[in-house]
Parts: structure tokens; sequence; C-alpha cells
């Protein structure tokens, strides 16, 4: 730490308000079952001890789930009239606000983020996705796709651990709205706000097989998206799992989306607003421990700037706190998993190897758990592995670009293209390199920012087809 | 004087080639593959493109992206109105061809270019359209500023559909480029002439060069290749054989491409709607704070 007049005494969120129970069983056809797999053990990423035992499924679970989710297809979902569907929806979404407190805590148990994140992002975001969605259920003839657009049938999911509960409502919310039911798997080390959703859809009074949720590994995803009974698959994850899901469902009819990994260029120009920019790239990097698709992971600055804002950035980044995840003074948590921490010092060695400038900051990390201390890295080249490969952790690799058309193609320089970042005071420049930058998102002057009204969604290796908006209507009906 | 055996006049036989970056070329590997009509008889020999040549034409759609998907939405509507013109022109040498192909009547073929024209001018008109009926302004629950704008999704690989050789050909390759797509299209194999009197009046119509590129040969041999092609982003399997399209979208998946869901051959007479349109499209979404 830098010598510092605050103190910050500890602030820590009650682990109670979690309602943690000893042990969470799946949900199939509206009831709480025991699964035919290996029940998993969900753990504390920030102090490695066990948190719940959860059972998990089995293929024949699968098999299970899909028929629950067919025969509420057929026989309530599809056919309730898109006023009834909107009602359950809202519901829902008011009792994710009610539960709000609990599932933010439990999520930052389970998954090691910090609570004024899953506080203040996650869990705000996760109901106010259902509540936009609600309002479509009664209004899909507006939606743009034909007056009467149908439903596809039933969703297989699958979502990763780095937003358990905001990608579940994602996912959920836009399938029900459209009239589809839904099998959805969470990951397997961040199953427990999935279960307790399942708790709120019986408390919303959600026929049952609408949402079926089966915690598992990913053979049991890899199940359930080859499922003949399956006729939508939706995947968030990483692009070498997204292929391999594109595999298995090609010639198979069935629609899919993917929203895969990205290496987002974050573009600083000399005229940016140097104290804002550092702002946004710490927001960038470190939000959520750069277990964030869309991280803005690769630093472009322009040379002549480049030092001073260095020099700003590793000042503030010094003042970031790493700890415990439910202090509500918490900036950065814990990794997610010991694998995941591994994968993490693995590329960041190459960094090293490669002849890259590491710094780290010198904060103090707490002797249990999974941490990894923010890390910049400097005099990055483009070949070198951290310049390319997504590392899902708080490293941050810096490059730099002399005119405004090298930072473009640097940016552009990438398989991925999920999102980028562009910091200027010009307005014709913003929007200049956001027409040229190949990435479905494009922040300007900020980063990071999410909401059910705008589509989000990659090109490229980023994966195909929007989540929000009107055009994320598209991957849950028949057009 | 004359001699009954020796007609009045000897028609001018024409070489059929390929369409890249502009260009006319003969296949880089030499080869060509002899084109019958209904009947069986000769018609000509058309260039048989090899991997190289689509290697080729995935170079020039690449180069060409940068300034079709950039020009204004005017003025790539003035573009695909000016082959439409172009195609007008035409007409009598797009219907003997498609008589020739299809076996149809003069008529029905006339009727056909008719239809294959007027698509080409209802896509026209939709260039400076799909902004405004797929792109949005999101009102986010914040101070921010943030649109969401279609863009075409870069360079598309299109299997032309192997029976309707005109029609069926404008209706796919107009949504593409009307996208702001460049493309590399493989033409109906046995049904290619039409395909290559379109080549020639997109090299007549203010169409930069590479835009489109038209190769003729065989969907199965050249399929694989850009379903492979790193640098392919889209793929319209339409006139790939059935029984390859499953393979096809495996390949596919290597590079994470888009490939349309396509089942049997459209019937092509029945008015477009904007699924192809958006199937090529991806949509960006921009935000910027709003403050003093």
């Amino acid at each position: 730490m830098i010598d510092s007049p605050w103190e910050y005494a500890p602030a820590p969120e009650s682990r109670e308000i979690a309602n943690l129970k000893p042990s969470y069983r799946m949900f199939v056809d509206g009831k709480f079952v025991d699964g035919g797999g290996e029940p998993l053990k969900s753990i504390n990423p920030a102090t490695e001890e066990p948190l719940a035992e959860v059972s998990s499924a089995s293929e024949s679970d699968v098999d299970e789930a899909v028929r629950a989710a067919r025969r509420a297809f057929d026989d309530t979902w599809s056919t309730m009239p898109g006023k009834e569907r909107a009602k359950y929806l809202f519901r829902i979404a008011r009792l994710i606000q009610e539960r709000g407190r609990q599932l933010a805590v439990l999520e930052s148990l389970d998954n090691g983020k910090p609570i004024k994140e899953s506080r203040d992002a996650d869990i705000p975001t996760a109901a106010a996705h259902f509540f936009h969605h609600a309002g479509w259920a009664d209004k899909l003839g507006y939606a743009g796709y034909g007056p009467d657009p149908r439903p596809l049938g039933v969703a297989g999911q699958v979502i990763p651990w780095n937003f358990p509960l905001l990608m579940l409502a994602w996912k959920i919310a836009p399938a029900l709205a459209c009239g589809n039911t839904v099998v959805l798997k969470p990951a397997e080390t961040t199953p427990l706000t999935a279960l307790v959703f399942a708790e709120i859809c019986q408390q919303a009074g959600l026929p049952p097989g609408v949402v079926n949720i089966l915690p598992g590994a990913g053979d049991i995803g890899a199940a359930l998206v080859a499922h003949p009974g399956v006729d939508k698959v939706a995947f968030t994850g990483s692009t070498e799992v997204g292929k391999q899901i594109q595999r298995s469902v090609a010639g198979s009819g069935k629609k899919l989306t993917l929203e895969l990994g990205g290496k987002a260029a974050n573009i600083v120009f000399d005229d940016a607003p140097l104290d804002q920019a550092v702002e946004g790239i710490v927001n960038g990097i470190f939000f959520n421990q750069g277990h964030v698709c869309c991280a803005g992971s690769r630093l472009l600055v322009q040379e002549s700037i480049a030092d001073e804002l260095l020099e700003k950035l590793r000042v503030r980044v010094q003042t970031l706190r790493v700890g415990d995840p439910l202090d509500k003074n918490t900036d950065v948590g814990a990794i997610n998993s010991a694998e995941q921490l591994a994968k993490i010092t693995e590329l960041a060695a190459s960094g090293d190897a490669e002849g890259a400038q590491r710094w780290t900051s010198p904060c103090p990390l707490p002797e249990k758990g999974f941490f990894f201390s923010p890390t910049v890295f400097s005099d990055v080249q483009q070949s070198m592995r951290i310049a390319r490969e997504e590392i899902f952790g708080p490293v941050l690799s810096v490059l730099t670009f002399r005119t405004p058309a090298e930072a473009i193609a640097k940016a552009n320089n990438t398989p991925y293209g999920l999102s980028a970042g562009i910091w200027t005071e010009k307005g014709s420049r913003i929007l200049w390199a956001a027409q040229r930058l190949r990435a479905g998102v494009v922040w300007a002057n900020t980063f990071n920012r999410f909401d059910p009204t705008a589509p989000f969604g990659g090109y490229q290796e980023s994966g195909f087809g929007r989540e929000g908006g009107r055009a994320g209507l598209e991957a849950y009906l028949d057009v | 004087m004359s001699d009954n055996r020796t007609p009045e006049r000897l028609a001018v036989a024409k070489t059929y080639k390929l369409y890249i970056g502009g260009s006319f070329p003969r296949s880089e590997s030499g080869r060509v593959y002899p084109v019958h009509d209904r009947q069986g008889a000769f018609l000509a020999n058309a260039a048989h493109a090899s991997r190289k040549d689509v290697r080729d034409a995935v170079a020039a759609a690449r180069k060409a992206f940068g300034g079709w998907s950039g020009a204004t939405a005017y003025n790539r509507g003035q573009v695909l109105f000016r082959i439409a013109e172009v195609m007008e022109g035409r007409r009598e040498q797009f219907a003997a061809e498609i008589s020739a192909a299809e076996g149809l009547s003069r008529k029905q073929s006339r009727s056909t270019v008719d239809d294959a024209v007027d698509r080409m001018v209802w896509y026209a008109g939709w260039t400076d359209k799909i902004s405004m009926v797929l792109g949005a302004a999101n009102p986010v629950a914040g101070p921010y500023f943030s649109f969401s704008v279609p863009e075409p999704t870069g360079v598309v690989g299109v299997l032309a559909p192997p029976d309707s050789s005109l029609l069926g050909l404008i209706s796919v390759v107009a949504p593409v480029i009307t996208a702001g797509n460049t493309c590399v299209v493989v033409a109906s194999a046995d049904r290619p002439l039409p395909a290559v009197t379109f080549a020639e009046v997109l090299a007549t119509s203010d169409v930069p060069d590479g835009v489109v590129n038209v190769l003729t040969g065989r969907a199965a041999e050249l399929a694989p290749w850009l379903a492979a092609h790193a640098d392919v982003n889209a793929l319209d399997p339409t006139g790939a054989p059935e029984e390859l399209r499953a393979e096809l979208a495996k390949t596919a998946a290597d590079t994470v491409k888009r490939v349309l869901p396509v089942r049997g051959e459209p019937d092509w007479t029945r008015e477009p709607d904007l699924q192809r349109l958006r199937a090529f499209t991806e949509v960006k979404t921009v935000w910027h704070p709003v403050g003093t």
C-alpha cells in the first residue's frame, strides 16, 4: 500500500443475510429434486472453505428436464396470452429486488466478487432485465419480426461463472418473454444464486417446467446442447467451448447464439481527460477481477502521453483494495477458482518470458483464498500472448500508437470483437473511431456499461447474436 | 451463290471466365467444364474454379470491404439501382440464357428476368433504411446516450442456389451487398451462364472491384474452403448439397462464422423479407456519457 492517512476500518456485510443452506438441490418441473450426478461442493474462493453441497445432474436428468420443459411449452407457456406471461416476469423482477440483499451476499460468497459490485451492479441489473423483458411479452408484434412472431420451443442455456445471476437473467428473461421454456445449466463453481432463483420462480407461481435449473459440469452442458428435444441453444463462455458447441449443433436445425471471449482495446488519445480515462481504464480491467468477457484488457495509448498516463495509472491502481469480497470497502475480490488463478498466473508468466515489463500493485493480499494482485504490463508487442489471448483476470497489457489510423489497426488486430473503448475530447474522432472498430459494443469516455435496452454481443470470434433490446429478441423467436 | 450447308453467319462463341476483383480471369487451375442446355446440347465451357481461385476471390472481397462498407447508404443504393438498370438492358440475353439453362419458355424467362430486376430495385431501396429499421436509440437507465446501428458482417461466402440461375442468384447476392458486405459467390454449377453475364453487368454498373466476385465450378468442391477460410465472416450455404451443409456448418465453427440456416431451396418468387439482411448484419452499440 502507498502511505496513506486514510485507514479503512473493515466494513463487512453479514454473511447471515445469504441464508446459506448446507445443501441445494436441482430444480426440475417445478420441484427441487436430487440429481443423479456426483454432488458438487461449492467453495468460497476468498477462504477456500466449502459453502454448500449441490446436487448435480446426470444425463437422464437432462432428459427429464427437457421433457418437463417441452410439456410446459406445449401445455401452458406458449399458449398463454402475452399479457399473462408479462405478469409472471414482472413478479420475478420484483422478487429479485425484494431479495436483492440476500442474492448479493450469496453471489459474493459463491463467486468471490466484491459486495459493492454484486449489490450495485449484478443484482439490480438482473432485476432490470426481467422488468424490461416483461414488457415485451405482450408487445412482440411490435418488435419488427412480423405481426405474430412465434417462440422456438425449449431453450437449452449454458452460462459462465463470472456473473452467475446476471447471465441467468440475460438468458431466461428474453426466453420466457418470447414464450419459450428453458433448461439452464449454471457454472460448476457458481450454482447457488441460480437455485435461489428457482425458489423465486416457485414464489412467483411460475407453472412447473417453464424454468428448470440443472447444476453440473461441462459434460452436462454438452449433453444439454446436444439433446434432440432442445430447439434453441444459448451459450455464454469461452470461445474454445463456443466453437465446440457450434460444431455439436451444426446441421441440427437448432437456433444458436454465442457470447464468447474478448480482448478489448481501450484506446486513449492524446487529448483525453487523463484522470477520467484512468478511472475508465481501472473500471475496464479491474471490475469483477477482470473476469469480464468485454474487459478492456488491451490499453492502447497515444505515444506522446504514454508515460504520463502510466504514471497516473500506477498511482491509482495502488489504491485498489484487494481482499474480503464481503467487505464493502473491497475493490477487487477473489479469483473464482484455483484453476482460473493458475491460468492467470501462467499467462502473466508468458508476459515476462516474452519481454514485457510487469508492474504489480504493492497491495497486501489475504493469506488464504485465490487472489491475484492488479498487474499492468507495459512494452507489450502485438505478437505477445498477453496481447492476443484472453487472460480473464486483473492483468492489463499496455501498447502504444502514434496515429489514429494505427490505433484502429491495432485495435482490430484480433480474432475477437466484443467491445472497445475510446477516450478523447474530440466528438468527431469518437464517432470516426466507433465506426471503424470491429466490436459489438463501443464505450466512449466510459466503460463497462450495461442495460437491458442496449443490445450486447460480439463480432467475429466473440460470437454471434445479441442480448438486450429489440435485437436480442431475435434469438428467441422463430424468424 | 450461297452454300446451303454454311450458315449465313457463324456466331461468335464466348469463352466464359471467372470474375475476381473486377477482372475476368480464367481459373488458375486451367480447368473448364462443359455446360449443356436442358436438352443436353453443348452451350459453352465454363471455368472450373479451384481452391486458389477461392483464396484470390476472398482476398479481393476483403480488399473491397473497407470502401464498400464505408460508402454512404445513399451511394450504395444508387449503385444497386444502377445494377438493375444495366440488367434491364440485357433482358434478352438473360432470357435466352435462362431458357437454355432452365428449359423455360422465352415468355417465362423474360418474366423471371423482370422479377430479378425488380428484386434488385427492391434491395436498392433498402440500403438507407436498414439502420432505421434495425437500429435504435437505447433508453438506458443512466446519464448516457446509447445507440445501436446495424453494420455489415464482412466478407460473405455465398453458394448460389442450384436451380434458379438468375432470380435465385440475385436473391442471395443482393441482400449481402445491400447490407454493405462484400462477397464471393459460387454460381450454380449446372446453370452458370446467367451468373457470368451478371458479372459482366456488375463490371459495368459502378460496383467497385471486388465487392462481388463470381466463381463458376462445383459448390461441393469450393464450399469447404469458403467455410474454413479465416477471412470469411459468414456463409450462405443455400447452394450447397443438402448432405454437405452440416459438414460446412461444423467447419465454419472453427472461426465462429455466421451460417445462414437454410433448408432445401427457397421459393424465390415469394416477396423477400428481412431475414437475409439481418443475417449478414452485426448490431453495434455505442455509449457516451451525457453531462455538461
